[in-house]
């Protein structure tokens, strides 16, 4: 496990890459999701506004 | 088929399949192709173990170009057809090239530091690299900075075609100029000249991250479309008001 670890001595090199990829890849894909949170929210709220509307004589 | 999705019903009911599906494909290819590259493949003859580097330097390449270049028709469709979902499309696009692009360069440091001696030098494949990730980021800055939403539109899909000439100068800058970099070994006209043990990883390293971008492209394209739904409510509620 432990040779793995160190990849032929280029652990400093490899994993990195590898761990910013993972960041980078996490990082959109919890962007992506907030944005999609967000834009329901807007709908949600217009959807709202407008059953409200209709209420009030 | 462009002309089948330009319509927003169909585009909608097309996302509702063609987000789950991408988004499994790429979990699975993924899944599959890190453990080919970091478990079950050899070690490089000349570059030992900092190959495995090349399985997700060369994908996040191959996206930050693949999209740029999808970026850069979306927004030719929308110049010249003026059709909102092409914008949408593009629109979408940025962000996603953009971080595929500057992981291409992050990842290419950490492989050029152990195998040149370098992180970082002024080579015709890594500038023209870091400009095309420059083009992202203008695209982005501009259509951000612009208030008029049709002007930001038609000046973004100015400049993202105007961006594409950089396209082939990335791909055979290695070909044209001298270069730290090393050839194509993949894309090349005879056919690949990697051998299959690391073909395989490479693959499915490059299919899975296809699939990824897939599913955020089309994810983020939902998404603007719910955005535009809110929007033009809003719009018509404040007219009535």
């Amino acid at each position: 496990m432990s040779e793995f670890l160190a990849m032929g001595g280029y652990a400093a090199f490899i994993w990195p890459a590898y761990g910013m990829t993972a960041l980078g890849v996490a990082g959109l894909v919890l962007f992506i999701l907030s944005e999609r949170r967000a834009a329901q929210a807007r709908l949600a709220r217009e959807q709202g506004e407008k059953t409200q509307e209709k209420q009030t004589p | 088929m462009f002309s089948y999705l330009a319509n927003p019903v169909r585009f909608d009911r097309f996302t509702r399949i063609a987000i789950p599906v991408s988004g499994w494909l790429a979990l699975g290819l993924i899944g599959v192709g890190l453990w080919y590259a970091l478990f079950n493949s050899p070690p490089d003859y000349q570059q030992s173990e900092t190959i495995r580097i090349m399985y997700v330097h060369v994908p996040a390449a191959w996206l930050g170009l693949a999209l740029y270049m999808a970026m850069g028709a979306a927004s030719f469709v929308y110049f010249v057809w003026r059709h909102p979902v092409a914008d949408v499309a593009a629109a979408s696009i940025a962000p996603v090239g953009a971080v595929f692009a500057a992981l291409c360069l992050i990842t290419g440091a950490l492989w050029g530091k152990p195998t040149w001696g370098a992180w970082w030098v002024w080579d015709a494949r890594l500038t023209s690299m870091l400009i095309q990730l420059l083009l992202f980021l203008g695209y982005m800055a501009l259509r951000g900075a612009l208030e008029d939403e049709k002007q930001a539109a038609k000046s973004a899909a100015i400049l993202a075609m105007a961006g594409l000439v950089n396209l082939p100068i990335v791909k055979f800058s290695v070909d044209w100029w001298a270069s730290l970099h090393q050839g194509a070994s993949v894309i090349r006209l005879d056919g690949p000249t990697i051998d299959p043990s690391q073909l395989t990883p490479l693959l499915l390293m490059a299919v899975g991250f296809t699939a990824l971008s897939g599913w955020m492209v089309l994810y983020r394209m939902r998404t603007a479309l719910i955005d535009r739904r809110a929007r033009a409510m809003q719009l018509v509620r404040e007219a009535g008001a």
